[in-house]
């Protein structure tokens, strides 16, 4: 049972606008960092060929088999996050960084990719519409404790996007409504627990700043602030490119990454970030229809559960740099500058070839 | 592997479209938020981005120069630095103030106050925190470019006024804009702006001030520059040329050091003023570096009032000067011939109460000459007497008391010359004839400023031709008030006091300038009663304030000089000879000027014999 996989067979609108993305990347971080931090380009440049290589050689390896890998791979991750707890390099206050062959790597990018498999392959031997509230609660200790472990490190953006992958992976299996009330409640009702006993302190100025901006325009305030004037101020057309004030002049905090969506808005404006919005919805709708067209289960929740990462990424990413939501450190996927970040891109959207390319055969 | 297949193929395809529903419902709201964004609020935005890179550096324009009549310089400029704190990135201007603090010298509390209370000022607009920076002050922030550069420099020309209170009271002094002015302005001044507070400063401030500049700078986030976007140069004040005469000037301020007084000179024919001193003076520099409270406090406080210019502040009686008044009025009125006369006993009673005269053997019987030269107050007592208070009043405020002279300073006072109307109008009550023969002599209610006295004599011995005094050399017709006097009232009057200094009897004879038609009269009047000044055992507050005025030549007056020494007893003795040395000084000065004796300029002592033949 052997499958034929053909390389032509890929879904090749996806990697048309997957590139499309990483040439608007590649032109805003060069935008961005031209002036002072020359050379960055070319690192990222070099990420993205890796992704491609990545993509390709993960589309050639069968899901089931990484999936049949699950728990190993489970257990390297949970590994692999005490380790850099122990050990990990200190960067930005968080220690989330190793170095694996003088290359840092952001460890937790990795432990998404992981979670995906991991309940893909749960929630496909659940084999139900239906999901008990035993099965529920599995996974959420199957993804608590990762979730945990990285909330440690500090990274709170990481552990977010944990949720969307279950939430998807949940809503997919069929949740029952009155679990995602009991969800909610219980939600409501750990939020000044989590406030109290695991947010750090940056972190919940972060928050209370975004909920009252005005409270200190000078403080945390600034960086959204100058994010919405970056944004504001491109207009309908945009500056152009290397000519946007905020971003060129550094008013705009991390602009190669987290904040690169404002800089692309300054430099090319509504237009541009219309374009790039319309890239993304259109490679989500590649990814839905790839789910659509899984072979199993298993490869649907797969499918979907990448969809629903990136897409958290996106919203997320995009709604913080409007303002409407506080600044959490999500990037914009394949857009933003960052090696660890491009390369889960890449090797989740190889995954999801793997997928595809398998879709026929019996 | 297959058992976990079965019937696994079926996939809810519902829920996978109602994810993607999801996903575009995202989009479509996150590009609603864009574009309300940069489409209808991006002007908004725009402007919000300048401001974050366009710094605006003020270009201070200097104030003009104010110079004296010959074009020397009387009031100049200095260059000196202001340390100014850029305020647009307050996080980083936080973090940087102690270190600010200890380089500039100042005390961190006070530096965050200052920053504090100017707090409600737009936050692109530098802060001046430090003026007049030491040299140690602009090498700090030179060579912290780099590390703090919300610091910045800013050259401004500062007033330098001259040493030893020189013609503090005239040029008056400088000092940051209130916010009254800035609101009665019209958008004029700007806060922070610097302008005339006394003074000629104040008077001329429009003139002398200018329009500041400005350069238009690009930022980065740290606050250093990248670029010029422009420059607005500022324009310089205008200068204005006065009609002080600086060594007439330097003459009246020596003559009246140590002393509690005024000198004002007047040309008569102009209505120039050529000098006008007031002791004791205050510092204005003190002013324009911003007075501590303390400073302020204690020159409020002083009891010999450093702050009021005596010239056109002091309000005070006459004395004998006003006997020149009465003349005028006695001689242009019919009530008494010119011819009159009275016996002078030392002392004559009116209406049940005995006046003396100053000179308690009298001075026999005297004519309206002879009681000028020797200033009889008995021969007055009965002038006024004959003439009633409303005539003298009538003819002492048309020949120029009791009102402003409208002089081209702020804050001058209007004396007062009493009648009936202003007794029944202050108090209620009515004008008691006894009074009268207490004006007739200058005491009772008038009350005179320094600068009326001398405007007021000019225009008797100029034939009732009052020329309105002012110190900015004027270009057109000098403004006036005429109150035409006969000839004879003129010569009968500039020969009595002509006699004053130059009769072997006259008061002022011992002030007599030889060459030169020096006329005058002398004044002492009193502050207090004579009882009265028995209890206070000779303090100088309470002695009688010395007077002298006058004038030269005798026809045609160049100069009139009017001098008050306060508790300087006798006019004669303290008062004329500062007048005197002033007139002198002005012919020597005349002569100087006149081209015919420009050659001869080597032998000063050829000079004044020259001067003293005109």
């Amino acid at each position: 049972m052997k499958a034929r996989v053909h390389t032509v067979d890929l879904d090749w609108w996806l990697i048309a606008l997957v590139a499309a993305l990483c040439c608007l990347g590649l032109l805003e971080v060069h935008s961005a960092t031209h002036r002072a931090m020359a050379g960055m380009v070319w690192r990222q440049m070099g990420w993205v060929g890796l992704g491609f290589l990545a993509l390709w050689l993960l589309s050639r390896l069968d899901y089931q088999w990484v999936l049949d890998r699950a728990p190993l791979l489970y257990m390297l991750m949970l590994g692999a996050l005490v380790i850099v707890l122990v050990a990990g390099h200190a960067r930005f206050g968080a220690r989330r960084w190793v170095e694996i062959g003088g290359i840092p790597f952001q460890l937790s990018e990795f432990a998404k990719l992981v979670i995906i498999i991991v309940l893909a392959r749960f929630l496909s031997e659940v084999r139900t519409d239906r999901l008990a509230l035993a099965d529920l609660v599995k996974v959420g200790v199957l993804v608590g404790v990762p979730l945990v472990l990285i909330l440690l490190q500090p990274d709170l953006g990481t552990a977010l996007t944990l949720v969307p992958i279950t939430v998807a992976g949940a809503f997919l299996a069929g949740i029952k409504w009155r679990h995602v009330l009991a969800l909610v409640v219980l939600a409501g009702l750990s939020l000044p627990v989590a406030w109290h006993f695991v947010l750090k302190p940056y972190q919940k100025a972060r928050i209370t700043t975004f909920l009252q901006p005005e409270k200190d325009p000078q403080g945390s305030g600034y960086q959204i602030l100058q994010s919405e004037i970056a944004v504001g101020s491109g207009g309908l057309w945009g500056k152009g490119l290397g000519h946007g004030s905020q971003n060129q002049l550094g008013f705009v905090p991390v602009r190669y990454s987290d904040f690169i969506l404002a800089a692309l808005g300054e430099e090319l404006g509504f237009a541009g970030v219309f374009f790039t919005l319309l890239l993304y919805a259109g490679l989500f709708s590649c990814l839905i229809l790839n789910a659509r067209q899984a072979k199993d289960r298993a490869g649907m929740y797969l499918v979907g559960g990448v969809a629903a990462i990136l897409a958290f990424h996106v919203f997320v990413n995009a709604a913080m740099v409007i303002g409407w939501m506080p600044v959490t450190g999500i990037p914009l996927p394949l857009v933003s500058y960052g090696g660890s970040a491009t390369l889960f891109v890449f090797m989740a959207l190889g995954l999801v070839m793997s997928v595809r390319l398998r879709r026929f055969v019996n | 592997m297959a058992s976990r297949l079965d019937d696994d193929q079926k996939l809810p395809q519902g829920r996978l479209t109602a994810l993607w529903v999801l996903i575009v419902l995202a989009t479509l709201l996150l590009l609603f938020g864009f574009w309300r964004l940069q489409v209808l609020d991006t002007q908004h935005y725009a402007e919000l981005a300048n401001r974050n890179r366009i710094r605006t550096i003020p270009i201070i324009a200097p104030r003009g120069r104010i110079l004296d009549r010959d074009g020397r310089v009387l009031l100049n400029n200095y260059p000196s630095f202001s340390v100014l704190l850029d305020r647009d990135s307050p996080q980083v201007v936080k973090a940087d103030l102690p270190e600010i603090a200890a380089g500039l010298g100042m005390a961190l509390p006070d530096l965050r106050q200052q920053i504090a209370a100017a707090a409600w000022l737009p936050r692109y607009q530098p802060l001046v925190i430090k003026t007049d920076a030491s040299p140690a002050d602009v090498a700090f922030v030179e060579s912290h470019r780099a590390d703090i550069p919300a610091l910045d420099l800013l050259m401004v020309q500062r007033r330098n006024y001259p040493p030893d209170d020189f013609l503090a009271h005239v040029l008056g002094y400088v000092g940051d804009v209130s916010p009254k002015d800035i609101a009665k302005s019209q958008g004029r001044y700007l806060p922070g702006d610097v302008v005339g507070k006394s003074g000629l400063e104040r008077e001329y401030n429009s003139i002398l001030m200018g329009t500041d500049g400005s350069r238009r700078v690009v930022v980065d986030s740290r606050g250093i520059v990248r670029g010029t976007l422009g420059e607005k140069p500022a324009i310089p004040g205008q200068s204005i040329r006065l009609t002080i005469d600086e060594t007439l000037q330097r003459m009246a301020e020596n003559d009246l050091d140590g002393k509690e007084g005024a000198v004002v000179a007047l040309d008569p024919q102009t209505g120039g003023v050529l000098a006008m001193a007031s002791r004791p003076a205050f510092d204005p520099n003190q002013f324009a570096e911003g007075i501590s409270p303390a400073q302020w406090k204690s020159l409020n406080d002083n009891p010999e009032h450093p702050l009021i210019n005596r010239a056109i502040q002091a309000q005070l009686a006459p004395g004998s000067v006003f006997k020149i008044i009465m003349a005028a009025a006695m001689l242009q009125s019919d009530v008494l011939p010119s011819n009159f006369t009275v016996y002078c006993p030392g002392s004559q009673a009116f209406y049940g109460r005995v006046f003396h005269c100053w000179d308690k053997h009298g001075h026999g019987r005297v004519d309206l000459r002879q009681a000028i030269i020797h200033s009889c107050d008995v021969f007055f007592y009965n002038v006024g007497m004959r003439l009633g208070i409303d005539r003298i009043s009538y003819f002492a405020s048309h020949l120029g008391l009791g009102r402003l002279t409208g002089i081209d300073l702020p804050g001058e006072d209007p004396g007062l010359v009493p009648s009936v109307a202003w007794k029944k109008r202050t108090f209620d009550r009515p004008w008691y004839p006894g009074e009268t023969i207490s004006v007739a002599i200058g005491q009772g209610a008038t009350t005179v400023t320094p600068l009326q006295l001398a405007y007021s004599i000019g225009g008797i011995a100029m034939g009732g031709v009052f020329k309105r005094p002012h110190l900015l050399a004027l270009s057109g017709p000098d403004p006036e008030r005429r109150f035409p006097l006969s000839p004879d009232t003129v010569k009968v009057i500039t020969d009595a006091m002509y006699g004053v200094v130059n009769d072997p009897g006259g008061t002022a004879a011992a002030s007599r300038l030889k060459g030169i038609e020096f006329c005058g009269k002398t004044g002492s009047a009193q502050v207090i009663s004579d009882q009265t000044r028995s209890h206070m055992a000779g303090s100088k507050r309470y002695m009688d304030n010395a007077w002298f005025v006058g004038f030269a030549p005798r026809q045609d007056p160049q100069i009139v000089v009017s001098v008050l020494v306060q508790g300087g007893k006798e006019g004669a003795l303290a008062a004329a000879p500062i007048a005197r040395d002033i007139v002198q000084a002005f012919y020597q000065e005349k002569a100087q000027r006149q081209p015919q004796y420009a050659k001869k300029e080597s032998n000063p002592a050829v000079e004044t014999a020259q001067a003293s033949e005109n």
